[in-house]
């Protein structure tokens, strides 16, 4: 069969499996630093082990290597199923796939090494950043490229959610990552004091709300109304939603800076577009949960559905809580406290790797021509103990950030603090072993994933699959 | 000219842009186009169906 009519399912195949192994190792290091917050002595006094190493490969290894494999994989599937056309440049195509990992190696060894440029979600250092650049760069030619020569006129909607995380991506990453090299492992940014935080937090809060929203925002525009059955409930918001989404994001990342030196007028500005984002989140999310409308019984039968239902309303609970978080006189209570870990974790784990699964579910047994996932019986446990997880982690985390954030606010008559720093840390220990337990819940549900994506793949070599006419 | 001018008109042009948007995406001559947009996730490939014929 002509290589052209069949679609490019192999890079596809590539990064799901990914998806998998990478979410293991990425929540395996969380599970670990959230032991070590507990128990110290867990770092073994071994640099590479200490707490300030490791959580940053946590980061870099569960938004970069399990979240992005995941929109590589789905971004490559979506745009060639809804342009009717094989993938553009199979080679370059590969290149992203093997650059990427290499990005996630390299990482893996540097960040225990202490190897930083000490910038948040930015932590490696300029020859990775300038590998990412090119990765990133081909991922936009593949990408656009088979935009350009689709046989389907409009452009599905998924497509320009992906589409704007990908050039968002770029111009976040070159910009941010700017800094002058003094050797092969050590370079200085070129920003300084107040402009270094503004650039990092417009990048920070922009990774948020592209690589972790547009993006999903994207695989939920394909495979919630896939999995239903059903088309998205209201194509015209979803438009609406798009547009809406990305022109406020762009102006909301000086809410991490309340109360800094920041000028107090971009505080403000900030503030406002957080508040202002709650619109457009909650739009889309509705947009997500109603295609179900009509067919609600499904939830009963597909835990499928019900890990992406969940993480949609995980995605507007994060997105109420993340606005009311940015407020200031909110903010002067959340911030610094462990609230904030709750709250990232809620959009984390509860919208992003719960959407992941529940697509990774639906796509894996298409990509290797089967017809359902080994055991549904296996995903209907994984969607338990990831919603028991995600829970007990969010809840015990709201209850010892608001309990720090109090102690450390209360004075006494004469104006003294009421409390020592390190009275508020032992009021935190025990809600730091209900978060282990839900975080170790979630990583469990991990392995029953590798075994059933296993017992699915395994027997079977996949089949090409003919692309579409056009409609 | 007053760079305030500049910013209050940049602002009703967005807002403009905005409100046109919603027209654009509500008007019933869309209606077609995002009908058929809309069905293309629900499009099943062609080995798959071939194989659930057989099963």
């Amino acid at each position: 069969m002509d290589k052209s009519a069949t679609y490019n399912d192999k890079v596809v195949r590539q990064f799901s499996i990914m998806v998998v192994i990478w979410g293991i190792v990425g929540m395996l290091v969380g599970v670990i630093i959230a032991a070590q917050l507990i128990w110290p002595a867990l770092n073994f006094d071994l640099p590479f082990l200490t707490y300030a190493r490791l959580r940053p490969l946590h980061t870099n290894a569960v938004i970069f290597a399990f979240g992005g494999s995941a929109l590589f994989a789905t971004s490559y599937y979506v745009v060639q199923r809804t342009c009717h056309v094989r993938l553009a440049f199979d080679k370059l195509a590969a290149f992203t796939f093997w650059g990427w990992q290499l990005v996630i190696l390299l990482a893996a060894i540097t960040l225990p090494l202490g190897i930083t440029q000490s910038k948040e979600y930015a932590e490696l250092e300029w020859p990775i950043d300038l590998l990412i650049a090119v990765v990133w760069v081909s991922y936009a030619i593949v990408f656009f490229g088979t935009i350009a020569k689709r046989r389907i006129k409009h452009i599905y909607v998924a497509n320009w959610f992906y589409g704007a995380f990908i050039i968002t991506v770029a111009v976040l990453h070159i910009f941010n990552n700017l800094a002058v090299p003094v050797s092969l492992t050590k370079s200085y940014s070129i920003y300084t004091g107040v402009v270094d935080g503004m650039m990092q937090w417009w990048y920070g809060h922009n990774a948020v709300g592209f690589f972790l929203t547009a993006g999903f925002l994207g695989m939920m525009y394909y495979f919630v109304p896939k999995q239903a059955g059903r088309p998205v409930y209201s194509y015209r918001l979803s438009v609406v939603h798009f547009w809406s989404l990305i022109a406020v994001y762009m102006w909301a990342g000086p809410h991490h800076l309340h109360y800094t030196s920041l000028p107090d007028w971009a505080q403000t500005l900030g503030m406002v577009f957080s508040v202002v984002l709650l619109a457009p989140s909650w739009g889309g999310m509705i947009n997500g949960i109603m295609t179900l409308s009509g067919a609600w019984h499904k939830l009963r039968s597909d835990p499928i559905l019900k890990f992406m239902i969940v993480s949609l309303s995980f995605y507007g609970m994060s997105t109420f809580e993340g606005p009311m978080m940015s407020i200031k006189t909110v903010n002067a209570l959340s911030h610094y406290t462990d609230w904030t870990i709750g709250h990232v974790h809620s959009g984390a784990l509860g919208w992003v790797a719960m959407m992941t699964i529940g697509t990774m579910y639906c796509l894996i047994p298409r990509l290797y021509n089967k017809e359902a996932m080994y055991s549904t019986k296996l995903i209907d446990v994984h969607f338990w103990t990831s919603t028991i997880g995600v829970v007990l982690y969010a809840v015990a985390l709201w209850v010892a950030g608001i309990t720090q954030g109090l102690m450390w606010r209360a004075v006494n008559a004469d104006g003294t603090l009421t409390y020592s720093f390190v009275e508020s840390l032992k009021a935190t220990y025990p809600y730091y072993g209900l978060r282990l337990i839900g975080g170790l819940l979630f990583f469990s549900g991990m392995f029953i994933m590798a075994y059933n994506v296993w017992k699915t793949i395994s027997d079977k070599k996949p089949v090409p699959v003919a692309v579409l006419e056009p409609a | 000219m007053d760079i305030n001018l500049v910013r209050g008109i940049l602002t009703a042009v967005i807002f403009i842009a905005f409100i046109g948007i919603w027209a654009w995406a509500w008007s019933a001559r869309r209606r077609k186009d995002f009908d058929a947009s809309a069905a293309l996730p629900l499009e099943e490939d062609s080995f798959v169906n071939h194989e659930r014929e057989n099963i």
